[in-house]
């Protein structure tokens, strides 16, 4: 009936069930706020239902700050096991659960904090950005996130029933095969990922297509906002890329499933096979992760420089060099594999190529703001952050890229110190500029500054102690996911002191908390009524904020980079004339497959025969129903548009 | 330009052009079954090689089989366009009949290794076979469900626009799928068995 689901499963030791437990009472606690304030009805039409991109947005950022939180909780409790786990300690976890801990830490952060918050910004930047109400799928656009969501699911619900991976993030076979890892756990970890995976992937082409497709008149390729030029850099990748992960999962879960032989140890498998495609979708997924960043801090540093971005065209080919070059230097993740010397030496130049289009990025960044009128605000003073920790991680992945030092740094500490300096500062810190710069367009009211500054210098100087060390432990020969070591290696100190780091990032992380309760209670005092509060630059402050469902009641036309900046100077006033509008309805059919999609998963995880099969046969059907439902649009009169247009006018009251 | 100010979601080349983008990012998962079949083939680990069990005379036939029914759902559309429900009904018809027997052929060669002995469990060479084919066959399967799907709102209701649009799509797909085709009948069974 429950296939190998006993109730073996649900056994934990006390440190899960206190997760457990604060999980399951979190959601309870969520669902009877619903309930209270009497909004279950609301919440399920205005946002399980909804196929607006802002809503979805949101979703997205709600969904990866709630990963993050978990990933967080997770790195501490990997150095907290570091700090004190020397000679007769063996610190509070057990080995397998640490194992655990490493493997969901990296797979969180990277599949449902970083693709998040990557996805996160699409939706709710690209359709504003080019001009156009909508994305060019809408449908599809709930279908991703709903997928997206049920991979996050499935890394949450192994943490009550079962376990998780103890195989690392990137579950490397033979360790990974059913022979060395025989329980649920890595079948966890293949199906959260794979789900997620494939909702990238149609994220991927749906926002690819908008961009194409659906820009507003007069906006040529070399006329887009930078934030939508980087989108497109990453959407590529995502296009490229994604489709190796689906690949390479499925030939891992057909080793475990149907004792196949892609990967194993004998019977003619080769593991570095899995290893090679891994990377060749992992590099590129760095790239999908960062590219956004870099097109945010090109938005932000350009409106609070008050000036036109510096070298918009070397950006672009930037941009285009990164995306090209990012799918020809994988092999630097395996140096050590043995490839021999000629290969080796092609991937360590690709490699140190990549920063000649990177260094062309932070100059044209600071040049923008050399005679600029800088104004530093929470957004901008991220972006500093970025550029110090960034640089200082480009610069050891230089010293990575050399294969003979490399064999020496390979999965070393260092080494994790250069990663995380890279997509820390990157994705994170990215993220949290855009947050606190696009926040009042969507709320409509602006953050509390103080505490977001308190916020950023918490997470920059943290970051600091928390990394800093790991180089030099690296150097000192200590190597990743340690989770025992003797006093006599000298490493003790530096594992304290990073772990010191960790507690003033979650500082950082709980003064952000607080900066959002603090906004939220005060938003009547910093309201935006203008719907462009920070004197912006792109299409996006050119409406109200937040913004309304069809984003723009008169289609923007574009003459200029900087369309909306250019529309300020030109200050023309018409009459303006409004249009029917046609929007997409809302529907659960999305939330449905996302549903049918993690059932499916746990069917297969755990050998369940009826309710895979029965999953299996909802996602069709599903889509059957969508696909023949004939009014899918409603539609806005022109009459309604100008009373809403009229009513956005008035000054609130 | 004018779809953004009409904003009719889904319009037609923004569909068209989304499926051709769709059927790369398919053409990148098959790229790589290629890729592990080709670093794979020689692990026979004992086992049979392509030489020993391939036969020629088979595939060629699957091969001419595939073509004819890409063929007629080429032909297919161009009736549909003049709206002439009976014929595009007839081509589509051969080409189902043609893609199924396709199907037929290629489980019966999957049943003859498999009770042979060289099932996918066999060695790694067999098991890369067994996925890149396969897959391709899994996609000719779906293929005939969706064929079916698409086709029987058109019997009850006539030809739509959104019908229209659909088979368009369809059509893509199964050509698509015949390109993928002659690239496993040249890497898999043509080098394979000389």
């Amino acid at each position: 009936m429950f296939g190998i689901l006993t109730l073996d499963a649900f056994k934990h030791d006390a440190i899960e069930m206190i997760a457990n437990i604060s999980m399951i009472l979190g959601f309870l606690g969520a669902l009877g706020l619903l309930i209270y304030l009497k909004r279950v009805k609301w919440f399920w039409r205005e946002w399980i239902c909804s196929l607006d991109p802002k809503k979805i947005g949101v979703m997205y950022a709600t969904v990866a700050l709630l990963m993050l939180f978990k990933g967080l909780v997770d790195a501490l409790m990997l150095r907290a096991q570091q700090m004190f786990s020397v000679d007769a300690h063996q610190g509070f976890l057990e080995t397998s659960h640490f194992q655990q801990v490493f493997s969901a830490h990296g797979t969180t952060m990277i599949f449902f904090v970083g693709m998040g918050v990557v996805f996160s910004l699409f939706n709710l930047l690209i359709p504003l950005q080019i001009g156009a109400r909508d994305v060019a799928f809408p449908f599809l656009n709930a279908i991703s996130f709903w997928l997206f969501g049920a991979g996050a699911l499935l890394v949450n619900v192994s943490l009550i029933i079962g376990n998780f991976s103890a195989a690392g993030w990137l579950a490397y076979p033979p360790l990974s095969e059913l022979q060395f890892s025989p329980d649920v756990g890595v079948d966890y970890w293949i199906w959260s990922v794979q789900i997620a995976g494939i909702g990238s992937l149609l994220a991927g082409i749906n926002f690819l297509l908008t961009i194409c497709k659906m820009r507003c008149p007069g906006m040529t390729l070399m006329k887009m906002p930078l934030f939508v030029w980087a989108s497109l850099g990453a959407l590529i990748l995502i296009i490229f890329a994604f489709p190796i992960l689906t690949a390479t999962l499925g030939m891992l879960t057909l080793d475990r499933v149907f004792d196949m032989h892609f990967f194993t140890a004998g019977s003619g498998g080769n593991p570095m096979m899995y290893v090679n495609l891994i990377w060749a979708w992992g590099h590129p997924e760095v790239y999908i992760l960062i590219l956004p960043a870099f097109g945010t801090f090109s938005e932000v540093v350009a409106t609070f420089s008050q000036k036109r971005l510096f070298g918009y065209k070397s950006m672009v080919w930037a941009i285009g060099a990164i995306t090209i070059l990012s799918f020809i230097v994988w092999l630097h993740h395996f140096f050590t594999m043995g490839a021999g010397a000629s290969v080796n030496a092609f991937f360590g130049i690709m490699t140190m190529l990549i920063a000649i289009p990177t260094g062309v990025k932070i100059f044209n960044w600071l040049f923008t703001q050399y005679r600029g009128r800088v104004l530093f605000k929470t957004p901008l003073l991220w972006f500093f952050g970025f550029a110090i920790a960034f640089t200082i991680g480009g610069m050891t992945g230089m010293l990575l890229s050399i294969p003979p030092v490399d064999f020496q740094f390979h999965n070393s500490l260092f080494l994790i110190a250069h990663f995380h300096s890279m997509i820390l500062p990157g994705v994170l810190f990215g993220f949290f500029s855009a947050f606190s710069y696009w926040f009042p367009k969507f709320s409509g009211f602006k953050l509390n500054e103080k505490l977001g500054r308190c916020a950023c210098w918490c997470w920059i100087v943290g970051f600091l102690v928390a990394f800093m060390p790991l180089y030099t432990l690296g150097l000192m020969g200590a190597t990743r996911r340690l989770n025992h070591y003797e006093s006599s290696t000298g490493w003790q100190p530096l594992f304290i002191i990073a772990g010191c780091g960790i507690v003033i990032i979650i500082l950082g992380a709980t003064f952000q908390i607080l900066q959002i309760v603090v906004s939220v209670i005060e938003r009547k005092k910093n309201l935006d009524t203008t719907g462009d509060p920070w004197n912006g630059r792109t299409l996006e402050w050119a409406t109200s904020s937040p913004p309304p469902i069809y984003n723009f009641a008169i289609v923007p036309e574009v003459t200029d980079i900087d369309a909306f900046w250019d529309q300020k100077l030109a200050k023309k006033k018409e009459t303006p004339v409004y249009e029917d509008i046609h929007i997409p309805k809302n529907t659960p059919i999305g939330a449905y497959i996302g549903g049918s999609a993690f059932l499916l998963g746990f069917g297969i995880i755990w050998h369940i025969t009826w309710l895979t099969i029965l999953s299996a046969a909802a996602i069709p059907f599903f889509l059957i129903v969508r696909l023949s439902e004939k009014e899918t649009e409603y539609c806005i009169s022109a009459k309604e548009v100008n009373a809403l247009e009229d009513a956005r006018r008035r000054p609130t009251a | 330009m004018n779809e953004v100010s009409n904003s009719t979601h889904d319009s037609y080349s923004t569909t068209l052009l989304g499926f051709w983008v769709y059927l790369m990012t398919d053409c990148i998962l098959f790229t790589t079954l290629f890729a592990t079949y080709v670093v794979l083939h020689n692990n026979t680990y004992g086992g049979p090689s392509g030489r020993e069990l391939f036969d020629l005379r088979f595939a060629l036939t699957e091969t001419f089989l595939l073509l004819v029914s890409s063929c007629t759902s080429g032909l297919a559309p161009l009736s549909l366009d003049k709206k002439a429900l009976k014929k595009t009904f007839f081509w589509f018809g051969i080409t189902f009949l043609f893609g199924a027997a396709f199907l037929v052929l290629e489980l019966s060669e999957f049943t003859r290794f498999v009770e042979g002995g060289n099932g996918w469990t066999r060695s790694a060479f067999l098991s890369a076979f067994f996925t890149l084919v396969g897959t391709h066959g899994l996609h000719i399967s779906i293929g005939l469900l969706w064929m079916i799907v698409l086709l029987v709102p058109v019997w009850k209701n006539g030809m739509t626009l959104l019908s229209c649009k659909r088979l368009h799509c369809f059509k893509l797909f199964w050509h698509f799928l015949d390109v993928v085709w002659i690239f496993i009948f040249t890497v898999v069974y043509l080098m394979g068995a000389f």
